[in-house]
């Protein structure tokens, strides 16, 4: 719990130039620890575990393949883009 | 009414479920499953959000100098510390200690009313600064850092559906302790029978969890100007 | 089974348990909801007729005649939303599933009956939402909601109906939530996995399309809701916004979901064709399997609508390959049932004539489907009377016609009587007839070039499209039929005794109309899944 709280402050002491993996990085395991200990998924059923695991799956499916076409959209220049 | 513990499980099993066991499992797990749809409600956003910080980063930017870093900060730990209060609160509905539970519950929604409020000073400072999109949109300074005002207004579209969605799954967390803490103190729980405090407490911890990814990805972008 | 079967209507069960509006209106018995969601979803289903006779009265003729085009984009998407929304998604599994799915797992509801319950009030309320809407002047942005021009230049009653959507999104949210919680935790003792029906196989996989789902367009809709309330622009290209963003949010839902449509009417499919072919399914684990293969793949597709819409062709290119891979379970299932029939004892009762209907005709979808997945013909007959001939055969010949046999099958155990068998077969005559009039026709038309949402065209394709009309009057008459003969059956109809049919399955082991608690005892299951083997194949007696 007190972890929890020391991250952030860490987040925000550090000003200036940020790297969004970091603050990317540090939220996911604020978050890992919530979820697996505030709310008790440690503790909880295979079926609880593997539905959490299949949310933040398909989460990323979701982003993942939208990005597909953001990312590769001037990869193909057309007359008229 | 001075009942047992035993008897309050047996007066809150429904008929259709075999035992206590399965009604918990089944009630937790419906629980957990409502929280898969609510990342994926959530999860839109975080999309829309992906997409157009890639694009236009430098609006993103832009649109962040304007956040309070400081109230943000705060916020995220009155909410940790709500999510603390919480899970205390369901442990002791565990242990069956429903007055330290009641108190637990309470400080939880102290603090729930700390971020709403905390939120309302911000809303009203980006209100009056024009920083809500549509036709009175305004933002100093755009021109200069070489970005186009108008993409900043998707930057504050985020913003305040992001916020404003999470601020309103805030009250309704706060509603759902609120009646937690009437049921507790009328004795509804027991060591055996607990479920809806610990289900209400998964709920307040995805809204906090939730919060822990909007701060970084709105208020701290990128801190050009320092403080 | 012995013929002298006394069921008189008086013994208790789940329709005379209790008497009243409020009865049935507070209810918490998954049979009675079940019911409840019966007459509202036939309801909104001739809502969305009315709307679809006036779209083929229009293309009668190639003018632009009957109603102005602005009427016209109204009509199509009334009905696209009015088919899809209200009918098609909660169909099977709101009223079949929440019926049976107790049943069949031996447990005596489903695991949140008071949610069940909120679950139909969402769909009442949403559904209120979507006719006043209707009823104020409509709404004319297509079922798709494609942006801007639903958020920024629509006139009509976007909202309205964008919440009415939502509203009932939640409803399928809730239905899918409770089966999934159902048919983990409460099946019975010796009812494992692999001896599930697959009708519950096929309803799980649907559950969790509903939950990973629906709370995407949910928000999606919100988004556009809010833009057209308080400019939150996150689709407005004027402020830099992305319309193709919103059909990415848009379509990562509503592809899936044409799978949360078709796996509840597979399912069906698999309790028919056993039945009556007296078999036990062929390859009973690849069924299943095919079942979650749907699920999962169906959410890796979503872009080919999207093809030129102008996203890179690179994305193209992959989610082109994804959909070709999710049409391989749909066809594992259809050559599973085909084996089934081989060297089975046949009966041709009409839940088993529309099985062979949907076989059929959900094949020539599900091709023209592989065909549009290609994307050099994809760009030729997108937006095309291709498309929707293509969708129509997987929705109508595949999913009504599912639809129906299931209410056909299962009549007699949901309310206890037999439905009239001549009139059902040529109900079910004419609906073949009829939807093959009415939609095959459209596979040239949209091949010539006809394009969708028109409603002039030029002279030459006006045979088709007469041919159409005629085609959707026969199926008019084939849907109006059942309306009749099921009323007439309530009263009239030869009482059922509990298993008609001589099925195997739980649901067919209590009586007919089943108690509200469904079983006595808790039921121990000891035999396997269509153990057709062991169950005597005696001369069906009662109500023929």
């Amino acid at each position: 719990m007190v972890l929890t709280a020391t991250t952030v402050f860490a987040s925000f002491i550090e000003l200036g130039d940020w790297n969004i993996v970091l603050a990317l990085t540090i939220a996911t395991i604020k978050a890992t620890l919530v979820v697996l200990f505030f709310m008790h998924l440690y503790y909880s059923t295979k079926l609880t575990k593997v539905t959490m695991i299949a949310a933040i799956f398909f989460l990323f499916l979701l982003l993942a393949l939208s990005m597909t076409d953001y990312l590769t959209r001037a990869w193909l220049t057309n007359p008229g883009h | 009414m001075a009942t047992s513990d035993i008897e309050i499980a047996e007066h809150a099993l429904q008929h259709h479920f075999a035992d206590m066991d399965q009604q918990k499992e089944s009630s937790t797990f419906g629980m957990w499953l409502f929280l898969v749809t609510e990342i994926m409600f959530f999860g839109g956003l975080f999309c829309a959000y992906l997409v157009y910080r890639a694009t236009y980063y430098q609006a993103f930017v832009e649109g962040s100098q304007t956040m309070n870093i400081w109230l943000g900060a705060t916020n995220t730990a009155v909410l940790i510390c709500s999510s603390l209060s919480m899970a205390l609160g369901v442990r002791c509905a565990q242990l069956g200690k429903t007055r330290m539970m009641v108190v637990l519950l309470l400080i939880t929604i102290v603090f729930g009313f700390a971020f709403l409020g905390i939120k309302a000073i911000e809303y009203h400072e980006h209100w009056t600064n024009h920083q809500f999109p549509g036709p009175n949109f305004q933002f100093e300074g755009a021109e200069a850092a070489g970005v186009n005002p108008q993409n900043i207004q998707i930057y504050f579209s985020l913003y305040w559906a992001m916020t404003g969605l999470h601020a309103l799954h805030m009250v309704i967390g706060i509603g759902l302790v609120a009646w937690i803490v009437i049921a507790g103190w009328r004795g509804a729980y027991s060591p055996d029978y607990y479920s809806p405090v610990e289900n209400v407490g998964l709920y307040w911890h995805f809204v906090d969890l939730v919060w822990i990814y909007l701060f970084p990805l709105l208020y701290l972008i990128s801190k050009k100007h320092g403080g | 089974m012995a013929t002298a079967v006394q069921v008189t209507v008086e013994t208790e069960n789940y329709l005379n348990n209790g008497y009243g509006l409020k009865s049935w209106l507070l209810t918490k018995d998954h049979k009675r909801i079940a019911i409840l969601y019966l007459i509202s979803i036939t309801g909104m289903f001739f809502v969305g007729g009315f709307f679809a006779m006036l779209i083929r009265l229009e293309l009668l003729t190639p003018a632009g005649d009957l109603v102005s085009s602005d009427t016209y984009n109204k009509l199509f998407t009334m009905h696209g939303i009015s088919m899809i929304f209200f009918f098609l998604i909660p169909s099977v599994p709101a009223v079949l599933g929440n019926f049976l799915i107790p049943l069949m797992v031996g447990a005596k509801d489903l695991a949140f009956p008071r949610i069940n319950l909120l679950s139909w009030y969402l769909y009442i309320i949403g559904a209120a939402f979507a006719l006043v809407s209707m009823v104020m002047g409509g709404v004319d942005t297509g079922w798709t909601f494609y942006t801007p021009f639903s958020t920024t230049y629509s006139n009509t009653h976007v909202i309205g109906t964008a919440l009415g959507i939502f509203i009932a999104g939640f409803s399928s949210i809730f239905t899918g939530l409770n089966f999934i919680v159902t048919i983990h935790r409460m099946r019975a003792p010796g009812m494992t996995w692999t001896r599930l029906p697959l009708f519950c196989w096929s309803n799980y996989a649907a559950s969790i399309i509903m939950v990973l789902g629906t709370p995407v367009v949910a928000i999606t809709i919100l988004l556009v809701a809010l833009e057209r309330l308080f400019h939150i622009g996150v689709f407005n290209p004027a402020l830099g916004g992305d319309p193709l963003l919103f059909q990415h949010l848009f379509w990562f839902y509503s592809h899936p979901a044409v799978y949360i449509m078709i796996l509840p009417g597979m399912g069906v499919i698999s309790e028919v064709v056993t039945c009556f072919s007296r078999k036990r399914v062929f390859g009973y684990e690849f069924v299943a399997l095919a079942s979650i293969a749907i699920a999962v793949l169906g959410f890796l597709v979503w872009a080919h609508h999207m093809f030129v819409a102008g996203i890179s062709v690179y994305a193209a290119l992959v989610f082109s390959l994804l959909s070709y891979l999710v049409a391989i379970p749909s066809a594992v299932k259809i050559f599973n049932w085909t084996a089934t029939l081989y060297k089975g004892s046949i009966r041709y009762d009409t839940p088993m004539l529309y099985a062979f209907g949907f076989m059929g005709l959900f094949t020539i979808g599900g091709l023209t489907g592989v065909f549009l997945a290609s994307i050099g013909v994809d760009v030729h007959v997108t937006d095309t009377y291709f498309v929707v001939a293509h969708f129509h055969y997987v929705m109508v010949g595949g999913m009504v016609l599912a639809y129906m046999a299931g209410l056909h099958f299962w009549w007699p155990k949901i309310t206890g009587r037999m439905y009239p068998e001549g009139w059902a077969k040529l109900s079910a005559l004419l609906v073949f007839v009829g939807f093959n009039l009415t939609f095959f026709p459209q596979f040239v038309l949209g091949y010539m070039g006809m394009p969708r949402r028109y409603h002039a065209y030029p002279p030459e394709f006006q045979v088709l499209n007469v041919l159409s009309t005629a085609g959707a009057s026969v199926l008019a008459m084939g849907y109006v039929l059942p309306m009749i003969y099921f009323l007439w059956s309530l009263k009239y109809g030869k009482l059922a005794g509990p298993n008609p049919w001589n099925a195997v399955g739980l649901e067919w082991m209590t009586p007919s109309p089943p108690p509200t608690h469904n079983f006595d005892e808790t039921p121990v299951v000891t035999w396997e899944a269509y153990d057709y083997e062991h169950q005597p194949d005696e001369e069906v007696t009662v109500g023929h």
